[in-house]
């Protein structure tokens, strides 16, 4: 029973990765494109891994994926937050459909 | 010509998904089940459009995103891997894997702002 719910879980994080993906692939511009990928970490993979822990259960390749999901939740924002702080620093436009930029105005 | 393309891409990802669903692929691992195997495949075909993203992405801002989500997928790869084969290494290579692209990501966001490393 509890190997089932540990599958249902990878298949929400399979899900989340494939859309995520998509939109890294589909969206006008890298601020649209890191809004929709990040879902794939703190959504997609962890959710994986925390089926990978139902499997397991409590042994090391179990503790190690949750100790796996701490590492994610904690590190992925932080690293998006840098792509787009850099990204707009170093000049890349936004997409033509934008409607404001507060970032720029705060900086001026 | 852009709605022309945009149904092409449709018509392209629908084709591959119903062949990663209806079509029996072979390959070379033994699969505990045959839902695992699909979903590797499903994880390979999102693996493939970050690939697409870092081949023609127009700024080096979208090359970089492509990159990390790309080093997140392969955490997910080595998770399912592990639960089909019962290995408890393949996880080991994962977390190696995910801290060495974090540095990774931090190291190139400072060398696209424009800045020395030791700033």
């Amino acid at each position: 029973m509890i190997e089932k719910i540990g599958f249902g879980f990878i298949v929400i994080g399979i899900a989340f990765d494939f859309f995520g993906c998509l939109g890294l692939l589909r969206f006008p511009d890298i601020y649209n494109r890191l809004h929709s990928s990040i879902k794939c970490v703190t959504l997609g993979t962890s959710s994986i891994l925390f089926g990978l822990f139902l499997c397991e259960g409590f042994t090391p390749a179990g503790v190690k994926a949750l100790l796996c999901i701490l590492f994610l939740i904690l590190t992925a924002p932080v690293s998006a937050h840098v792509l787009a702080r850099s990204a707009h620093k170093s000049g890349v436009r936004l997409s033509k459909d934008s409607v404001c930029d507060k970032y720029a105005e705060d900086n001026k | 010509m852009r709605r022309l393309r945009w149904l092409l891409g449709l018509l392209l990802i629908a084709a591959i998904l119903v062949g990663i669903f209806f079509l029996s692929i072979p390959s070379l691992l033994e699969w505990q089940s045959a839902f695992l195997k699909k979903a590797f495949l499903i994880m390979l075909l999102s693996a493939s459009f970050c690939f697409l993203r870092i081949l023609l992405g127009p700024t080096p801002a979208d090359r970089i995103a492509a990159l990390d989500i790309f080093g997140i997928l392969i955490l997910g790869f080595c998770a399912i891997l592990g639960v089909t084969t019962g290995r408890g290494w393949y996880i080991d290579i994962g977390i190696a894997w995910a801290l060495q692209s974090f540095i990774s990501i931090l190291a190139l966001g400072k060398y696209l702002e424009g800045k020395h490393f030791d700033d």
